[in-house]
């Protein structure tokens, strides 16, 4: 049995907005082990950034905070509760950067254009570690060197306008590694890139994974990149886990209705059948009745009971929250 | 010439120039589009892919002239003739046949008018019918691409990404077009959503017939619905064939390169990928002979100097390619990635 690196139980961000409180993560639970990549599906809007986000405290401020759950990192047999932690306190300080970072999607926006590569990358370093400047700057060069940037001894001096696409993604999975983090965060990390570059990036993390151990929760709405980099993958859909299982196993036989349709939306190569799409679009979070099942209106397996309560999660280590697999009422 | 042609592009070329200094002269040019030639038949798909900067959506916009070509010829069949759209001082009568569906459906449309009045503008500015039947037409229209027809007084930021799509569908459909040129038309949708408006394309086609150019970058998109492909680099045709021929038999490098990039939706399937090095070339200043052989890792002596020209392949109809090496080489295509391991 591996080991647990995160979990994170019932966890609930919420953001006070004026139209409404906006239940953005309502009540996700997951477990991320030590090595393992997690990949985390679903459609804008269906909270899998905000699940990240919460992880290092991050939320958008002032209107969003965690209102219930907890995240517990284990860090050599102590375990933190994240949620607990005071957001700019001295603990989540030492954690964030250092035992957990994160590559975001949009490498221009995310990187500071007014600094070097260099220096943001050593940045880290300086803050976590017991660093002098020659050292940190030698740790740059090598990380550069790592992700595959060409002439890193000059390049530690480029601004990020001076880099392409694809290298500033690369510069910024240095940013995340310099530390040597156990838990990498990936928010569609290569949704912004061409899909030849995107195939460099995904290569890459998977050989910095080997190289480092470290474990990565993998976000995209693509379920392509996902068959290719998740051992196990977690489905969300306005706000809530649906699915969780190994990828072979969910790409196999997806079992809840939302999952098999994102299937069936897909186009296949070498298959010209008329897709299958899911009738309507995401429904309005604010609006809804929070006692039905938030699938039920486009499901084209609903039964009455999905509009009058919320199904519980069914199953284990493989498991989906869909009345379907209601074993005990089939007894019956 | 064949009779079937609705779209004839012979050498389109479109030079952006640089201009830098207080003065700004002209530096040097960026060759968006250089010397791209294909045509398309009535009622077929043709897609267009290629990364980013490759020129694909220049090539549509010049195609309905939002561009100014810098050369080359586009020929359009209106009523039974080839018009060159390059000769006509004003495309207000040719724009009825030939319709843009946008990328963005947040600021394509605009959201001071009504869906109403948005897809009646056409028949406004072309002065069809009255009132009345633009109303009933507008109506009409909803209903095909999926919408309610009450809907007609509401205004755009009332509805969902998708519903907006199908409002610009509606709108490029209005004028009974013979061509539809759709620029990434699902690339900002969700998957669910996505597959909708694929649907909703293909079911439209085979209700009236017309021709689209469907540009994408998605490569399991553009396979689903076209009948013919083109692979456009640093804005010249590197490959262009059938559809299956493309993804199960290519004979470019660089077709090569995009297919064993596809993430692939079946797990499992990664052993044995070559990603492809490098980035693409600065468009400015690009590389003497074939564009693409710094990053090529086919690439001989002859690629750095000689600009390879498209050719037919001998034996095959329709399928034409641009490089040096191609007759020599035994290039993988997706399918067959696949098939390997399984």
């Amino acid at each position: 049995m591996a080991e647990t690196l995160m979990e994170l139980v019932d966890l609930k961000t919420y953001f006070d907005n004026e139209d409404g409180l906006l239940r953005a993560v309502d009540g996700v639970s997951f477990e991320i082990e030590k090595g393992e990549t997690l990949g985390l599906v679903g459609e804008s809007g269906c909270g899998k950034s905000v699940t990240a986000l919460s992880t290092i405290r991050l939320i958008p401020q002032p209107r969003g905070y965690i209102a219930e759950g907890e995240i517990n990192y284990h860090r050599n047999g102590e375990v933190i509760d994240i949620s607990k932690l005071k957001r700019h306190g001295k603990k989540m300080r030492s954690l964030r950067g250092n035992d957990i970072a994160i590559i975001f999607q949009e490498p221009m926006t995310s990187l500071n254009p007014v600094y070097t590569i260099g220096e943001q990358i050593t940045e880290g370093i300086f803050i976590h570690q017991d660093a002098d400047k020659k050292s940190a700057l030698n740790r740059a060069v090598e990380m550069l060197k790592k992700v595959g940037i060409s002439a890193p001894e000059s390049r530690i001096h480029s601004y990020p306008h001076e880099l392409s696409g694809g290298q500033r993604q690369r510069a910024m999975i240095a940013i995340a590694l310099a530390c040597d983090p156990n838990f990498l965060i990936a928010d569609e990390p290569t949704t912004a890139l061409d899909v030849t570059i995107e195939a460099q990036i995904l290569e890459l993390m998977r050989d910095l994974q080997s190289e480092f151990g470290m474990s990565i929760l993998f976000i995209t709405h693509d379920l392509g990149v996902i068959g290719e980099m998740a051992e196990r993958m977690v489905v969300m859909y306005t706000g809530k886990v649906v699915e969780t299982g190994d990828t072979d196993e969910v790409f196999k036989e997806p079992l809840h209705p939302y999952t098999q349709g994102l299937m069936s939306s897909i186009p296949r190569i070498g298959s010209k059948e008329r897709l299958i799409p899911i009738k309507g679009s995401v429904p309005n979070i604010l609006t809804l009745d929070q006692d039905q099942c938030y699938f039920a209106s486009r499901c084209p397996e609903v039964m009455d009971i999905c509009y009058e309560k919320e199904p519980p999660v069914f199953g284990e280590e493989r498991n989906t929250k869909c009345w379907l697999y209601d074993t005990k009422e089939e007894a019956v | 010439m064949e009779e079937d042609l609705i779209l004839d592009v012979e050498n389109l070329k479109k030079y952006f120039p640089i201009k830098e200094g207080i003065l700004k002269r002209i530096q040097g040019y960026i060759k968006a589009v250089d010397d791209v030639s294909f045509s398309i038949k009535d009622g077929e798909t043709l897609g267009l892919v290629g990364e980013s900067g490759c020129g694909k959506t220049t090539t549509g916009r010049c195609i309905i002239r939002l561009f100014e070509p810098t050369g080359g010829s586009i020929k359009l069949r209106v009523n039974g003739e080839m018009v060159d759209l390059m000769e006509l001082d004003d495309m207000k009568a040719i724009r009825r046949k030939l319709q843009y569906i946008f990328q963005d459906p947040f600021s394509s449309l605009d959201s001071r008018m009504s869906v109403r009045d948005i897809i009646a503008e056409g028949y406004k500015i072309h002065n069809i019918g009255t009132r009345k039947e633009r109303t009933e037409n507008v109506q009409e229209l909803l209903e095909r691409v999926g919408l309610r027809s009450y809907q007609m007084n509401r205004y755009p930021h009332e509805f969902s990404g998708g519903q907006r799509q199908r409002i610009g569908v509606a709108r490029a459909l209005a004028l009974n077009p013979d061509l539809i040129i759709c620029d990434e038309p699902v690339s900002a949708l969700d998957v669910s959503v996505q597959a909708q408006v694929i649907n909703l394309l293909r079911d439209l086609q085979e209700e009236s017939g017309f021709a689209y150019l469907f540009i994408a970058h998605d490569l399991s998109v553009v396979e689903h619905i076209s009948d013919r492909v083109m692979v456009m680099y640093l804005g010249k045709v590197v490959e262009m064939t059938s559809s299956d021929e493309l993804y199960t038999n290519p004979q470019h490098p660089y077709t090569e390169a995009l297919m064993q990039a596809i993430p692939s939706p079946e797990p499992g399937v990664t052993t044995g990928r070559v990603p492809l090095s490098g980035d693409v070339p600065d468009p400015s200043d690009p590389p003497a002979g074939c564009n693409f052989h710094p990053r090529c890792s086919y690439a001989r002596d002859i690629c750095s100097e000689e600009e390879p020209e498209l050719m037919q392949i001998s034996g095959k109809e329709r399928h034409f390619h641009a490089c040096h090496l191609a007759e020599e080489l035994d290039l993988k295509g997706y399918t067959l990635r696949k098939e390997e391991t399984v």
